[in-house]
């Protein structure tokens, strides 16, 4: 690990200031996935700025009865709070989903959304990868990628990326339309969650938008009148990264297809929000068929690598069982 | 880079001098010579290093020595009260939850904030109503404990050892 | 097999276990070395294969706190007798992908890693040569295969059998590459005191450890005292010296302090060993009633290119069942890997796999019951040594295991039963596992009091024999347990052959009773006191059982299983297991019960998950963590039945015991594998059973 001088601040603004004056500095949240990747080499912050008590580890009603999570909220509190497994059961079952008991008690809600990819070539500093190093290529393309990307990825030139983004979380404040709300330099702004994550595109060394010195400091959910659960498969019955999963919210009204939430995680650079199927679904009836149909349209323009073609039939299946699980349907 | 931090380790307080880039488990192995949480990969992958901070349990090969402050560090040895072994202690025992032994005082640890985490009405990833009042069945165990990675593979004693304290708490029928 | 006033067998408590649940037990890290320790971190070869054609520590030379770097430049000579990797830091010839190019001692763990980066090494990199595969034209045999047995095995006309069977079998079946992964990862602690080098290891043997110490350095046993007596698992790869030994000592001997060496979890992958990938063809042939008549298992491997490691992959065949035309084979590929090693038993687990997986094959071909056909082809003597067995059970743990898990009335037909969205099967496996014995020395002593120490060079990597032993020892010496003091794991204690092969207690455990007789004859010849000052005698084992050429010595078990896996994602789960062994006398029944539940687990682990995935560009293991190499978690275990048979076996050893380290595993996979097809249709001759395979 490079060495590195360790800050704290009196509030988030100044945390904010100071870090906007160290071009190589960081926040430090939880740090389940930046301590991890400091040992590693892959991150080196000569500066870290801790945040863990600065936000707010709060969750608190919102007036339009949704919620407002602090970033600083511990990915378990978040999953035990009652009004999140009441209301966004799909939120707290995506949590649960997610690493162990140990680290969801240290992890953070901000720190969360700003893991990086498990990538077996991203974490290990002595092969290429574009993300790490950028223009030194992509070493899981044609190596070892049986999960990694199938949608969205970049397969040519400095972009060259097929990572996948690791968070649980993430997927269900997707599906959720979560508002991610952000303090910089220049003040506040709020973005909604689809804005926060970015394809790898040229330049896959960004995970997010967000510019240096932008800290996360809550995130909103709107209100969620439709029952939504989360299904996550993996290579064993624990503690493991997805191989896919799905965050579904569905409301069915006569029979028809009232109103649909739908992201999958495990199979691109982000959190990855089914419009084509959703669109697909709405006013359609709700069967076995039209949910396959709605898998459909959205794997559609999947681009399944050599050795991760089975992610397609995966999510369709996982796709298909979840919602027919939301609609009380059974086959 | 050196800091100079006090760390509060079962009980006692101890000055050391920490470089920044210690962890709380390098601190407590290497520099106060504790070895009751353990190395396994130190990179929060298989739970040997799991230790109550301020009663959670954490990975403590991912927390940063400086960021710890005043909390409380419980280690396995440290919830032996008075010289008496914990009942989690006991039943380990009892139940040969363990082989080599490696990995044990971390699944102790684990499966004290499990205790604590049921009694707080915490759901796992298992629990079917996620609103409903939380018991430790044999499922809920496994889940709840795999975080902690046993080589041995003595899932299957660990599970009745803590079940046997779940059920002298009352947080199992 | 426990009597009242005996304590073989009875389920004691681990004398160690108060000590390892709260963490002060003492693995090798944790001993005190008497003064401030040092810390040694590495820099690995990037490539496979090539040469360094630059290397700079200056920048790491540079670093505050930094004491030392060494390189193949300036590393102390070792001597030319090291074989394999152990020659560290001798040359400038690159072999295998992670080999270590250079170290870094420093004040503190941190400077150490941190300083790794300022190491600036270049390479002439030669195209590594890394995939395994059944057609290439340089698969070779070796003169022989681990443990002594024989590289191939031939009796009678294979071919000419099989082309005239009524029912063949003829299938391919492959394993992956697999690390063993203990949790305590591999660590070594050194101090010198003048010309004797201390060593705070984690091993499983430190006689094994010190014998390539004093070849490295030029030293006498006296000179060199290897210290391991808790340790963290081992599984085979603690086994045998690797680099990281030669490394602690050689780096201590340079900056002159006390120095430790902690392999990282990802070092692991290439520093201590692995299990070869195998790919196997069995064919079977049998007549219309399940007879065999033919067994052909063919195995190619992979070893690395400056070690010979021969897997015994095809000897478990040798001795399953009855069959007048047998062929058993291994070949090998040199590839630029790093050295295999064993891994919890060694060819049995691979081999075992797809001998079980093709009897399964079979029994479905026949329309026969799996049980049925193993019980069918049942030798009535070892069929390839043609000398009787010296016991063995297997029949019994079939049909007592077919009792305990409701095997009766199994439908044969495979993917036909449902529960909701799962395919629900079962399957059974037999498994086997050599019984030897190894010479173990053993020095007993009494004092005036009558207390009884008990030395001998054992080691217990959670295996129980600091309990074990302790028991066997009162036993023998007819006293309680708390009049017996144990010492195990260090060099100084009478020579034993360590922790390996299921051969420990079986061992050890000979030698303490022959060592006890000894000392009761004294005692007895002094009147039955101890003389004021004490007594002590030495004694021992001297090596195989005299029996061993006269008979077939082997444990025998059978995994029953259910298998679920769901129809949507191939998600497996196996939520009931029954496994049933005759490994002759146990000597403890709680720690022998872990001892199969492990065993059996790492089996099912195998199963489901385990796999070393390699780059064939890089050439390097690319999931070299324990969040990529996925080990069964608690959350993978269901319910568990484990039980044994008494087996008394008069010719084995002192004690009638077979060992029981690893005939839990053998088998395991087979058992899952064939519960798979049961449940799916779906025949998965390569492991692991991830889910991807389901969308083939």
């Amino acid at each position: 690990m490079k060495e590195f001088r360790y800050e704290r601040s009196p509030d988030p603004a100044a945390a904010v200031a100071l870090l906007a004056r160290e071009p190589g500095g960081a926040f430090l949240g939880g740090g389940t996935n930046l301590v991890d990747l400091m040992k590693l080499g892959v991150a080196t912050p000569d500066v870290l700025v801790d945040v863990r008590e600065l936000t707010s580890a709060e969750v608190s009603d919102l007036p339009d009865g949704g919620l407002r999570i602090g970033a600083g909220v511990p990915n378990a509190d978040l999953a035990a709070d009652r009004r999140v497994r009441e209301r966004y059961p799909v939120l707290a079952q995506a949590l649960l989903a997610g690493a162990s008991g140990q680290l969801r008690n240290r992890a953070t809600t901000g720190g969360n959304l700003l893991q990086r990819t498990r990538c077996g070539y991203f974490t290990d500093v002595t092969r290429p990868c574009n993300k790490r190093s950028p223009g030194s290529g992509c070493g899981a393309l044609h190596g070892v990628h049986r999960n990694h990307a199938i949608l969205g990825q970049t397969f040519e030139g400095p972009g060259a990326c097929v990572a996948t983004h690791p968070s649980d979380m993430a997927v269900a404040l997707v599906a959720l339309d979560a508002v991610v709300r952000v303090l910089g330099p220049d003040g506040e702004r709020s973005l909604p969650i689809g804005e926060l994550h970015r394809l790898p595109g040229n330049d896959p060394s960004r995970d997010t938008t967000l510019r240096h010195g932008e800290l996360i400091t809550a995130v909103d959910l709107p209100p969620l009148d439709l029952p939504s659960r989360y299904r996550k498969v993996r290579e064993r019955a624990s503690y493991a990264f997805a191989l896919v999963s799905v965050a579904a919210a569905l409301r069915v009204e006569d029979g028809v297809v009232a109103d649909v939430r739908l992201a999958l995680g495990g199979v691109a650079h982000t959190p990855w929000r089914a419009r084509a199927a959703e669109e697909t679904l709405l006013g359609r009836p709700a069967t076995e068929e039209a949910f396959a149909a709605a898998a459909g349209a959205e794997l559609a323009a999947a681009t399944p690598l050599r050795d991760n073609g089975f992610k397609v039939p995966l999510a369709r299946n996982v796709v298909v069982r979840t919602l027919l699980d939301l609609s009380g349907g059974t086959r | 880079m050196d800091t100079e931090i006090t760390l509060r380790v079962d009980g006692a307080a101890h000055p050391l001098t920490v470089d920044t880039r210690t962890t709380l488990l390098d601190a407590l192995r290497e520099r106060l010579r504790n070895t009751s949480p353990k190395k396994g990969c130190d990179h929060g992958q298989c739970g040997a290093c799991t230790v109550l901070l301020d009663g959670r349990r954490v990975n403590s090969c991912l927390v940063l020595a400086v960021t710890v402050g005043d909390a409380e560090v419980t280690t396995s040895n440290g919830l032996a009260t008075d010289g008496q072994p914990h009942p989690l202690h006991r039943s380990f025992v009892r139940r040969d939850a363990f082989q080599c032994g490696y990995c044990t005082p971390g699944q102790i640890c684990s499966a004290a904030g499990v205790l604590e985490e049921a009694r707080a009405g915490w759901p796992s990833a298992v629990t079917a109503d996620l609103t409903a009042a939380v018991e430790l069945t044999d499922t809920e165990i496994r889940e709840r404990m795999s975080g902690n990675l046993c080589r041995c593979a003595a899932y299957a004693h660990i599970v009745p050892a803590v079940a046997d304290v779940a059920a002298a708490e009352g947080v199992r029928r | 097999m426990t009597t009242i006033d005996r304590v073989l067998g009875a389920g004691i408590e681990r004398i160690d276990g108060p000590a390892k649940v709260r963490g002060s037990a003492p693995y090798a890290f944790e001993q005190d070395p008497g003064e401030p320790i040092t810390h040694l971190a590495l820099v690995q070869s990037t490539i496979n294969r090539g040469r360094i054609t630059r290397l700079d520590p200056s920048a790491a030379e540079a670093t505050p706190g930094v004491l030392a770097v060494l390189t193949p430049a300036n590393a102390p000579r070792l001597s030319g007798e090291l074989t394999a990797d152990l020659p560290v830091l001798q040359s400038l010839d690159v072999h295998y992908q992670g080999q270590v190019v250079a170290a870094v001692v420093a004040e503190t763990s941190e400077i150490a890693r941190a300083a790794v980066g300022g190491v600036r090494v270049e390479y002439a990199a030669e195209e590594p040569d890394v995939t395994l595969r059944a057609d290439r034209p340089d698969l070779y045999a070796p003169a022989q295969v681990m443990a002594g047995f024989a590289t191939d095995s031939v009796i009678g006309d294979v071919d000419g059998a099989l082309s005239t069977a009524a029912v063949t079998v003829d299938a391919t079946y492959e394993t992956p590459a697999q690390h063993n992964n203990p949790i305590e990862m591999h660590t070594s602690m050194a101090r010198w005191d003048g010309d004797s080098l201390t060593l705070w290891d984690a091993n499983q043997g430190p006689h094994t450890i010190q014998r390539d110490l004093m070849t490295a350095f030029g030293l006498t046993a006296g000179q060199v005292r290897v210290i391991s007596p808790y340790v963290g698992g081992g599984f085979g790869s603690k086994a045998f010296a690797h680099p990281h030994q030669i490394l602690a000592a050689m780096a201590a001997r340079v900056v002159g302090r006390t120095v430790v060496l902690e392999l990282t979890r990802q070092q692991m992958f290439s520093l201590v060993g692995h299990r070869t990938p195998t790919i196997q063809r069995v064919r079977l042939g049998a007549d219309s009633e399940g007879r065999l008549t033919a067994i052909s298992h063919e195995v190619v491997e992979h070893t690395a290119r400056i070690a010979e490691f021969a897997e015994q992959t095809a000897t478990a065949t040798r001795v399953m069942y009855a069959a007048p035309h047998r062929r058993t084979t291994h070949r090998l590929a040199r590839l630029d890997v790093p050295p295999p090693t064993i891994m919890r038993a060694p060819g049995e687990t691979p081999g075992m796999f797809a001998l079980e997986s093709a009897m399964d094959e079979l029994a479905h071909t026949l329309g026969i019951d799996p049980v049925e056909l193993r019980i069918r082809n049942e030798p009535p003597r070892d069929p390839e040594r043609d000398v009787p067995w010296s016991s063995r059970s297997l029949v019994e743990c079939l049909r007592t295991g077919a009792e305990r898990f409701g095997w009766a009335g199994r439908d044969l037909r495979p993917g036909v039963r449902t529960d909701g969205r799962w395919l629900v099967g079962t399957g059974v496996a037999a498994a086997t596992y050599p019984s030897r014995r190894r010479k173990a020395d053993c020095r007993i002593s009494v004092d005036g009091r009558g207390r009884y120490l008990v030395e001998i060079d054992g080691s217990d990597i959670g295996t129980g024999t600091w309990t074990a032993l302790t028991q066997i020892a009162a036993d023998a010496l007819h006293v309680g347990l708390g009049e017996v003091e144990l010492r195990i794991g260090d060099s100084r204690l009478p020579f034993a052959g360590g922790a390996g092969g299921s051969t420990g207690l079986a061992s050890w455990g000979s030698a303490v009773v022959l060592t006890a007789r000894q000392l009761r004859a004294r005692l007895e010849s002094l009147g039955g006191q101890p003389p004021p000052d004490g007594l002590t005698v030495d004694g021992g084992v001297p090596g195989p059982s005299p029996h061993a050429e006269q008979y077939s010595m082997h444990s025998f078990g059978a995994h029953f299983v259910e298998v679920r896996v769901d129809a949507d994602t191939g998600e497996v789960r196996v939520p009931r297991a029954t496994s049933v062994y005759a490994a002759g006398t146990i000597a403890n029944a709680t720690t022998a019960r872990s001892q199969f539940l492990g065993g059996f687990c790492m089996g099912l682990s195998m199963a489901l998950h385990e796999e070393s995935l390699q780059d064939e560009h890089f050439g390097h293991f690319v999931n070299h963590d324990l969040a990529g190499y996925h080990i069964a978690t608690n959350a993978d275990v269901g319910e568990i039945d484990i039980s044994w048979l008494d087996e008394e076996d008069p010719w084995v050893n002192e004690l009638g015991l077979k060992g029981i380290g690893e005939i839990g595993i053998v088998g395991a996979a087979a058992a899952v594998a064939n519960g798979y097809w049961h449940a799916t249709g779906r025949r998965i001759r390569d492991l692991p059973l991830t889910p991807d395979k389901f969308f083939r």
